[in-house]
């Protein structure tokens, strides 16, 4: 009885809670630590390794089918020069506007397949009945990869725009989907019955165990989805499209100019990059329950 | 040892009520008849679009385009007899089980390399993380060029497309492996190599399969992409993915979809073996 | 019952279960299993109820029956004279008078303790939000768990949880608690603080608990009276009267009549235990 005793003595005056570092003052404390091992310096040589083995076979040493790439040498400088040779660098305008274009179809197809599959999946998951009358179409439909709709899309839908967007977009609505599905499929049986007990009714049910419950598989799902839709993005754009980085890739690969080609690759995997980023931090903003448990758990 | 000969001579008692049948089971079972119900009832307001647009003039949107499920299932019959479509099946089954070969060869030890020392995961991982965003299909023009044959280049596409996803399962397998089972191993005077082989080893089987699944996935992708975009198999030698794009190139939307389902049945296929062969090498998963 | 030294406002006892031969018989694809077996079993108001039996022998299967979260298949349970299931309604509504805690713990992960606590009032609008928030903080603090109100479930240590998720559970006043092992992953120094933290907010509230177990001594120590079962399908096999004085504290543990009510329940309870794992073995083999 004592240690409780205690415990409201403790709690009734309520000391500042503790607060762990955060932030900038955790970064810094990261970067001493890190500074202090190895590992950065052997990640910037295993980085400058393949930088120069990169620019020894296309430029160095010109082997024979590698001399066809263009090597980092002429990358960067055709890439930082205000006048490139082959047409695209940062200063020419075209290069922002492939860059506008890919991005402003990405953000319309993820958040159209996201407002469309976390309601579908979590209806789906939470109601016997819905995912019965549904789940078999869906599993009709989700092998068929991509790319095959790419033909069909391009037929359906008039213009440029509308078949790139479809195709992101049904890319992204399966594999939100899926995982709101399994998200709420995971949630176990004690928090529906707990709930249950308290007196909730139905819609409460929902809002309290349901939608955070299932939080971090849609969240892997999302991640998932921006992935796959920018997967499918350049598969549409090459294969139809005016402007983007996909189309800029295979325009330049038909006009023969190496250099635009591989900048689109590299500018599309940090923009890929980016975005799956920015959904991971939203992520994390909003399930600070489930960092702080992982946290906990020394994960 | 001798505690389980006795185990075995014991007859189970019998038991007074039969199980039934997988089959029988899913017959007698509501859901099974829901989602009979749910595909027909998409089939038929598919077929009415259709049938709207020659009945009555009106152009459902979108759907309004596709030919009718009935025209599709006529053109699809016609189809299945001629042995060049037959031919395309294999070609892109070449091409998908070549590059997914080469890159599970290559992506499993790489990953497990990468899970087991931590030097060889300071130099090579950053490398590999800045191109795994590039999505694989970006690659196809670099690859076309780079290659000197179109099946060198799908092939090469198609490798990347599986190989960014098994190494990174790998890796994830391997680290989550609990150190107890390590630890147990050493005690009982394990060497590296029992080390390895007996508690690395399986213990990121079920990560290399789960890689291996999606990354089946991402390959159909690539092959199709590739045989599209690079010239449509005008030397490639056809292919599924050239199958539809001939379609498109004559504008016969019938053959587009039954392409289209072609490919469905053909990624159902090769994950369904994946699966298959995922249960044989991991018995002690089966119980779930 | 009991006289009521510790709470002399004096709560009136509420919340009586009577269990008429309840059967359950569970048939998935085919296979029909005997969980409970004509089990009957009378619980008076403000009794602490222990039940004790072999691992899956079904004593959570009743506690099922009672919350509303299965159905029975023949017999009738009633609550302070109305049925909550029986021949016409096999399974029970569920609702805040018969509130259970978890085996593993079921406090929302994705709410603070706060948060939890105040749930229960909240979708049953008892008082406005802010309201419900204060007093639901007001009944943490008396649980001696102040200090960590507004911390997520995943941050606290799981006897913190389980003492928060007995409050909330009793924040809404219940009839009937009905606990599933709650300190089975536990200590047994944590345990024992646990206890008396339960008798405590027991003291306080009077409700009726129904208590399943595996430890014999816990159930000896918390109970007015212990329930060994059969091993499955379930039934009755001794009550056992448990008339050690309370206020009860570790030094009950160590007296001899609590020594005597061990030895008898475990001669009971060794029994069942053995046929239970005879039972596995066979359906193993």
């Amino acid at each position: 009885m004592s240690a409780i005793a205690h415990d409201v003595h403790a709690g009734g005056h309520s000391p500042a809670p503790r607060r762990q570092p955060t932030g900038f003052g955790m970064l810094l404390y990261r970067m001493k630590k890190g500074l202090g091992s190895s590992t950065p310096y052997l990640m910037m040589l295993g980085v400058a390794f393949w930088i120069f083995a990169y620019w020894l076979l296309c430029e160095g040493l010109s082997l024979p089918r590698f001399e066809k790439i263009p090597g980092p040498v002429t990358l960067l400088s055709d890439w930082l020069s205000a006048t490139p040779q082959q047409g695209t660098s940062i200063y020419t305008p075209d290069y922002y506007q492939h860059i506008w274009v890919s991005c402003r179809r990405i953000v319309i197809a993820f958040l159209l397949a996201t407002a469309l599959g976390v309601p579908l999946g979590l209806l789906m998951g939470w109601s016997r009945k819905v995912k019965d009358f549904t789940f078999p179409l869906f599993e009709t439909l989700r092998p068929i990869p991509i790319m095959a709709w790419v033909p069909l899309a391009i037929l359906m839908f008039a213009g440029y725009e509308t078949p790139v967007i479809f195709l992101a977009t049904l890319a992204s609505f399966f594999a939100t989907t899926l995982n709101t599905m399994l998200g709420v499929q995971s949630i176990d049986e004690s928090y529906f019955r707990a709930a249950g007990c308290l007196g909730s009714r139905k819609r409460d049910v929902f809002w309290n165990v349901v939608v955070p419950g299932a939080m971090p598989y849609i969240f892997t799902g999302l991640q998932i989805s921006i992935g796959v839709a920018w997967f499918s993005l350049v598969a549409a754009e090459m294969v139809s499209g005016d402007y983007g980085l996909g189309y800029l890739i295979l325009s330049s690969y038909v006009n023969s100019v190496t250099v635009p080609m591989v900048i689109g690759m590299l500018t599309l995997g940090f923009v890929g990059w980016f975005s799956s980023a920015i959904v991971r931090f939203v992520g994390n903003r909003l399930m600070q329950w489930h960092v702080k448990a992982l946290a906990m758990q020394g994960r | 040892m001798s505690a389980v000969t006795i185990d075995q001579t014991q007859t189970p008692p019998s038991r007074t009520f039969r199980r039934r049948s997988k089959f029988e089971r899913a017959i007698s079972s509501l859901g099974f008849w829901r989602g009979l119900a749910g595909i027909l009832v998409f089939l038929v307001l598919w077929e009415a679009a259709a049938y709207l647009k020659t009945a009555a003039d009106f152009t459902v949107p979108f759907f309004g385009k596709l030919p009718a499920p009935t025209l599709v299932a006529a053109a699809a019959l016609e189809v299945v007899v001629q042995p060049g479509y037959w031919w395309s099946w294999v070609e892109s089954f070449k091409r998908v089980l070549g590059g997914f070969i080469i890159a599970m060869i290559l992506g499993i030890p790489f990953g497990l390399a990468l899970a087991v020392n931590k030097y060889f995961r300071d130099v090579f991982f950053p490398p590999f993380e800045i191109l795994r965003p590039i999505p694989p299909l970006a690659w196809v023009p670099a690859s076309l060029i780079f290659w000197p044959t179109n099946e060198m280049s799908i092939i090469f596409v198609t490798f990347l497309g599986a190989f960014f996803t098994i190494v990174i399962n790998v890796l994830g397998g391997a680290r989550t492996i609990d150190v107890r089972y390590l630890r147990a191993a050493q005690s009982m005077g394990a060497t590296q190599w029992h080390l390895f082989s007996r508690i690395i080893l399986p213990g990121t089987l079920p990560s290399i399969f789960t890689g291996a699944a999606v990354g089946m996935g991402i390959t159909w992708n690539v092959v199709l992409a590739a045989e599209m975009v690079s010239g449509g198999g005008s030397q490639a030698g056809g292919g599924l993915g050239f199958f539809i794009w001939s379609s498109y190139m004559g504008g016969s939307m019938e053959h587009i979809i039954v392409g289209m389902i072609s490919i469905g049945i053909a990624g159902y296929l090769s994950s369904a073996l994946i699966r298959w062969l995922g249960e044989r090498a991991m018995p002690w998963q089966r119980a779930f | 019952m009991r006289p009521d030294v510790f709470s002399p406002g004096a709560v009136a006892a509420k919340g009586a279960i009577s269990i008429r031969n309840v059967t359950k018989i569970y048939d998935p694809d085919g296979a029909q299993v005997m969980a409970v077996d004509n089990c009957s079993m009378d619980i008076a108001p403000g009794e602490v109820c222990m039940i004790v039996g072999p691992s899956g022998c079904g004593k959570t299967t009743l506690l099922n029956a009672i919350a509303g979260f299965h159905s029975i298949t023949e017999g009738e349970i009633i609550l302070d004279g109305v049925q909550l299931c029986g021949p016409r309604q096999p399974l029970a509504t569920q609702s805040a008078d018969r509130i259970v805690v978890f085996q593993n713990g079921a406090l929302f992960p994705w709410k603070t303790l706060a948060e939890n606590v105040a749930y229960g009032p909240m979708v049953q609008r008892r008082w406005p939000k802010a309201e419900c928030m204060e007093r639901a903080r007001t009944a943490l603090k008396e649980a001696g768990l102040g200090a960590v109100v507004d911390k997520y479930p995943g941050e606290v240590s799981s006897g913190m949880a389980r003492r928060a998720e007995i409050v909330r559970a009793l924040i809404n006043d219940p009839k009937v608690l009905l606990l599933d092992e709650p300190y089975r992953a536990m200590d047994a120094l944590t345990k024992q603080i646990m206890h008396e933290a339960l008798l405590e907010m027991y003291d306080r509230t009077k409700v009726t608990i129904y208590f399943i177990t595996h430890d014999l001594e816990e159930a000896i120590f918390l109970g007015d009276k212990v329930y060994v079962m059969t091993t499955r399908p379930c039934r009755v096999k001794k009550v056992i009267d448990v008339n050690l004085p309370r206020p009860r504290d570790y030094t009950t543990l160590t007296t001899e009549a609590f020594r005597l009510l061990v030895k008898e329940a475990d001669e009971a309870v060794h029994e069942e235990a053995l046929k239970a794992f005879k039972a596995g073995e066979r359906e193993m083999a």
